[in-house]
This record gives structure tokens, C-alpha cells and sequence, in this order.
């Protein structure tokens, strides 16, 4: 009994503080080793919302048969948000619903970013109005930027100043929240400059509230993603545009054959060239372009014509850089543009 | 002079009645919201769960995608965020209670941990990005995001644990000092024990509503997008456990319902509806556990 009582105390001041050591060394030992192994290999993509449907697929398409082995993880940023990852190089892929401006190739250059610029989808920016709507059939450019154009803001209020024609009745504008890729391609677009949008109409990032905002309000005008009116066709009306050439409705037709124009947009993806030369980002990124056809047009984009994604593989393989947007180049056609010589 | 009096209780009769109407009818408003909001919840989301949804990795098709990633990933962080804020929360109370001398420094520095517990939480996420993303190199990881929870848990942790630690009769703490124990004997064997019970439930609910945060987690950079589980935990070779995760992507619950919503189709809607039900499972059954602690706890000590 007492040596029983003895051995405890021993064990009490001895053993517990040998036994707290050696658990401290082990787990020490787990979380060296944990830092030292090498993970799957990882591929980071970020930036636009609107391209992310297909980027998932194309993600969801090579991951079930490499899974285990390569991890790729997708993220939201924005396509400006994404953008500023992409070129302080911490992202692999951007994701862009427009060509990347002038100041992000500045900041990619400066931090030494060079990237691939590969074309994946079209998407047709949609003006739309509620099926409540009747008087609309269609709209012109000059329509557009006298509605959307800064300047505007405060004065152009009501339907009857856009066109006589139509009722004296309030005008509610309803467009992408400054930080999406589609509010900067529509305003330059529309108005003729990046960002240079009126402020007074409801924005939102998410292109649902404004479904619900325009499909409810007879007197609402707004713009959105293709998809988004698709799949809203029972309750909003999208109005044709007419760039000079006659009123145009967007569709998967008059986008693929250019007539929808200039409203309609390329979906880039942006590989950072470093990245490119891992094999394992080359297999994704090579996948990608060969599926993104199939992919746009499952999720409700439309896809390029056949020969652009074959123009697009054939830069990436023979390792074209920098992008093909420069001066003014929105509004002409994407293809025409790939053709052309691109400088880094 | 009996008739006044009948009056005056008549009087007050009446508007003891009132104010149980008053507040039968506060309660019902409550309750009704919350039920609608439940069953709404219910019916649109009830139909898409099934074992499948919570196995499954997302994907375009809505009826193929579930939410295996990202429930792996809110239970790690939850993980982290217990593990690092319990003992910070409940050592910071213990020794606000016992150790500090009341002094005005201790008074400003329990203010300023009130006031805590009222920031809004993403003045946590930019803290956090701007501490443990980039100058401490932990990357948008699980860690991050379980400390930078932790730093929305602490303050609540805290109080709670003080209010815990409070309601242990002094009678206890001067009977053991009188046996000649120490402080922190005292503390180890009679305060904390006793108080378990409220602490637990005070984490408990602090942590079930870091459940649903997405606003911080947004700004560390939480992902909308995996396919992948983290590393794990065992691995074949030595030392077989490894801590690899805490250094892996995540998506959580809250991300990708927001993911979900915001995309077009009507389908994907449902789908954040049923990880809407989820997310109000796992709260529900986190205080349900936080329910039966208190209750248990009750049940063993009796002074």
C-alpha cells in the first residue's frame, strides 16, 4: 500500500512532465513532416463570376479523371478583383468576362507577369425590359449611351426622353455593379469609355436581384449576361439592338454569325506563363480549350466557332503571349482579332 | 374606499392581461417568421437532400452536385476555431476573475473585450487578411480561416466564461483556500469544474454562430470551387499523423450557397436551399448539444 502510494507520487512528479515531453517531440515531429510533404500539385484560378460556370465544368471534366493526383481550386474574385491576384502572380489562371485594361498589363508587367490569352466563350450582354413591357420593340446604340452615359444622370428620367414615341412614364434602370467585368465591357461598349457609367441605378453584383428587379418593374430597363435572361425567358423581354445595321435579338445564332454586335463579348482565360510551363496546368489548360465549346453551350454561354479554339491551342502550344486588345479594340470581331500578330 | 380598491385591481387586472397579450403576441410574430422561414427552407431544400447531396462534389448539373467539400470544410474550420478558442477564451476569463487585480486597467480591458464582441465581422476578415494571409505567410488556408473565426469567438467566449465562472458561490473558493490550497488548485479542481457546464454552452453557441459567417471568410478568400478534400489527418508513413490540412483551400457551407444563388438556373436554387437546411441542421443540433450540457451540468452539481 505504501509502496503503491510512493510509486504514484514517483510516476506524478516524474513521469507526467517525461510523458508531456516525448507528446510535445512527436507532435513537433507530425508538424515538420506535415511542412515538409509535398501535397498533389495545386492550380489556382480566380476572377470573373460569369465565366465561373464554365471554368467549374471544365475544372468538374479534368478533375474526375485525374482526382487524387492534381487539385484545382476555382475562386470568385471579380474579374478586376481577380486580376490584381493574377498579376502579382499568385493566381495560375484568371477568369475575365472582358480583355484585361491597360493598367493591369501595367501591373503585370512590373511584377514580371506574362500570360497566355486564350478565348473560351462568347456571352451576349442582353438588354431587357419586363414582359410587362409593351412598348419597347427595340433600341438603337445612341439610345443606349444617351440612358447610360454619365452625364445622364439626374436628367434622363423618363421613357418619353429617350424617344417621343414611347409614354411619358418614370424610367428604372437596373445594370452590373462597378467591380464585374460586365459593367466595364458594357460601359465602353455603350458609352465609349471603361467605368464611365450615370450612378443612379440599382446595381448589383448579382445578376439574380436584378432579374427580380426588372421582371417585376414595367418601367425597368437593364442589362445582363445572356444566361440570365435565358433562363428568365417567361418573365423578361429582351430587346433588340440596333447598331445601324437594323434592330438585332441576341441569340446563340446572331452571336455565332457576328450580326449581334457589338454587344456581344469574348470570355478570356489568362494563364500566367510561368504556370504554363508545369505540365500538369498545361494538360488543364489544353483540356479546357478542347471542351469549352461543348461546356458554353451547357451552361448558357455560346461557344466560339471551332476554328478559334483551334486558333487558341495553336498559341498556347507554340507560346504566343500578351493580349490581342489593345487600343480600341472592343466591338471588333474576336476572331479577326486572334488572327492579327499579338506583341507581348 | 373597497370600491377604489376594487377599481385600482381591476385596473391592474386589465393590464396584466394586456401585457400577457403583448407578449403572447411578440412570441407568435417570432415564432411564425421563423417557422416560415424553416418550412420555406423545408420544402424547397428537403427535396434536393438526400445521402447523395451531402457526398457528392459540385458540379454544373444541379442534380449531380452536392456538398461533401464544403460540409469537410466548415467542420474543419469549426475544428480549428474550438480548439484555439476555448483554451485562449477560457484562460483570458480565468484569470480576469481570479488573478487581476481590480485596477482601471483591467476595467478598460474589459470594455474594450465588450465591445469586441459587437464588431462587425468583417472587420475581423480584414484584420485577419491583412495579419495572417500575408505577413504571416498562412496563405488562404483552413488555419486562417479557423483563427481568424477564433477572433470572432474569443470576445463572446470570454464573457460567457466570465458569467460561468461568476456564479461559483465565493463560499466554495474561500472553504478550499481555508483547506490550504492554492489558487490555481482551487481554480483546477473546484471553479472550473463547476462552471464547465455554462462555459460549454457559451462556446457552443459563439461557434454555432461562426457556423454561418461568410462575410470574414470572403475576405481571407474562401474558395467557391473545390473538388478536392483536404490531406489527411493519418498517413502510412511516419509519423502517420500529419497536420498537412491545416494548410489546404476550403470552401465552406455559407460560400457556396451564396455560390448557388447567385447563378441562373432555378435548380441551382434548390440546391442552396437544401445547403441552407443543412447549415440550419448542424446550428440546430450545436445548440441542442449546447442545451443538454447546461441541463446535464445542472443536474451533477448541487451546492
Amino acid at each position: 500500500m505504501e509502496f503503491a502510494n510512493r510509486f504514484h507520487n514517483v510516476k506524478a512528479t516524474i513521469g507526467t512532465p517525461a510523458a508531456l515531453l516525448l507528446l510535445a517531440l512527436y507532435l513537433g515531429w507530425v508538424v515538420l513532416a506535415s511542412l515538409q510533404a509535398d501535397g498533389p500539385a495545386v492550380i489556382t484560378v480566380d476572377g470573373s463570376s460569369t465565366l465561373f460556370p464554365i471554368t467549374e465544368a471544365a475544372v468538374e471534366e479534368f478533375q474526375s479523371s485525374h482526382r487524387g493526383r492534381i487539385r484545382i481550386t476555382v475562386g470568385i474574385s471579380g474579374t478586376g478583383g481577380g486580376f490584381k491576384k493574377f498579376c502579382r502572380g499568385e493566381t495560375d489562371i484568371q477568369d475575365a468576362s472582358r480583355p484585361i485594361s491597360l493598367g493591369e498589363r501595367e501591373a503585370c508587367r512590373r511584377n514580371g507577369v506574362v500570360y497566355h490569352e486564350l478565348p473560351v466563350a462568347y456571352d451576349a450582354m442582353t438588354i431587357v425590359v419586363s414582359r410587362r413591357n409593351t412598348w419597347v420593340d427595340s433600341i438603337t446604340l445612341q439610345e443606349l449611351k444617351r440612358i447610360w452615359e454619365p452625364s445622364a444622370q439626374r436628367t434622363v428620367l423618363r421613357w418619353s426622353q429617350i424617344r417621343p414615341a414611347w409614354p411619358d412614364v418614370p424610367l428604372k434602370l437596373f445594370g452590373a455593379g462597378s467591380d464585374s467585368g460586365t459593367f466595364d465591357y458594357f460601359t465602353e461598349v455603350v458609352v465609349g469609355r471603361a467605368k464611365a457609367s450615370r450612378g443612379d441605378y440599382t446595381a448589383s453584383e448579382d445578376d439574380n436581384t436584378l432579374v427580380q428587379g426588372i421582371a417585376r418593374d414595367t418601367y425597368a430597363l437593364g442589362y445582363l449576361p445572356f444566361g440570365y435572361y435565358e433562363n428568365n425567358r417567361q418573365r423578361l423581354r429582351a430587346v433588340p439592338v440596333d447598331a445601324g445595321e437594323g434592330p438585332c435579338e441576341p441569340s446563340r445564332e446572331t452571336v455565332e454569325n457576328g450580326t449581334y454586335h457589338p454587344l456581344s463579348r469574348p470570355l478570356l482565360i489568362y494563364v500566367n506563363e510561368r504556370s504554363a510551363a508545369r505540365p500538369e496546368i498545361r494538360r488543364f489548360v489544353e483540356s479546357y480549350l478542347g471542351a469549352a465549346g461543348r461546356l458554353a453551350g451547357e451552361v448558357g454561354f455560346m461557344p466560339l466557332p471551332d476554328d478559334l479554339y483551334r486558333l487558341a491551342a495553336e498559341h498556347f502550344r507554340s507560346g504566343r503571349l500578351g493580349t490581342v486588345f489593345h487600343a480600341k479594340a472592343a466591338g471588333m470581331s474576336v476572331i479577326d482579332l486572334f488572327r492579327q500578330d499579338t506583341t507581348p | 374606499m373597497t370600491q377604489d380598491m376594487h377599481r385600482l385591481i381591476a385596473g391592474n387586472k386589465r393590464r396584466d392581461r394586456f401585457f400577457g397579450w403583448a407578449g403572447l403576441a411578440a412570441m407568435v410574430f417570432a415564432v411564425t417568421i421563423l417557422l416560415l422561414l424553416l418550412v420555406t427552407l423545408g420544402l424547397e431544400g428537403g427535396r434536393r437532400l438526400s445521402w447523395e447531396f451531402l457526398t457528392s462534389y459540385p458540379s454544373r448539373v444541379p442534380e449531380r452536385a452536392g456538398i461533401l467539400p464544403a460540409c469537410v470544410g466548415t467542420v474543419l474550420v469549426m475544428l480549428v476555431t474550438a480548439v484555439t478558442s476555448v483554451p485562449l477564451g477560457v484562460a483570458a476569463a480565468v484569470y480576469l476573475e481570479e488573478y487581476a487585480p481590480k485596477s482601471r486597467v483591467t476595467a478598460v480591458i474589459e470594455i474594450n473585450i465588450a465591445n469586441l464582441a459587437g464588431v462587425p465581422s468583417i472587420v475581423y476578415g480584414l484584420m485577419a487578411l491583412g495579419l495572417f494571409v500575408y505577413p504571416l505567410h498562412l496563405g488562404h488556408s483552413i488555419l486562417t480561416a479557423g483563427l481568424t473565426l477564433t477572433l470572432l469567438c474569443l470576445p463572446v467566449v470570454i464573457i460567457v466564461a466570465r458569467e460561468a465562472i461568476r456564479t461559483v458561490p465565493s463560499g466554495i473558493r474561500e472553504a478550499a483556500y481555508a483547506l490550504g490550497a492554492t489558487k490555481w488548485q482551487t481554480i483546477r479542481d473546484h471553479v472550473l469544474p463547476y462552471s464547465t457546464g455554462g462555459i460549454l454552452t457559451g462556446v457552443i453557441i459563439a461557434l454555432s454562430r461562426a457556423v454561418g459567417e461568410t462575410a470574414p471568410l470572403i475576405t481571407i478568400g474562401a474558395l467557391s470551387f473545390i473538388a478536392f478534400l483536404p490531406s489527411p489527418p493519418v498517413t502510412a508513413t511516419p509519423p502517420f499523423l500529419s497536420v498537412r490540412w491545416l494548410f489546404d483551400p476550403f470552401a465552406v457551407l455559407p460560400m457556396q450557397m451564396f455560390n448557388w444563388i447567385s447563378r441562373p438556373q432555378e435548380a441551382f436554387h434548390l440546391n442552396a436551399a437544401g445547403a441552407g437546411l443543412v447549415l440550419m441542421l448542424v446550428t440546430l443540433a450545436m445548440n441542442g448539444l449546447a442545451y443538454y450540457i447546461r441541463y446535464r451540468s445542472r443536474r451533477r452539481i448541487r451546492w
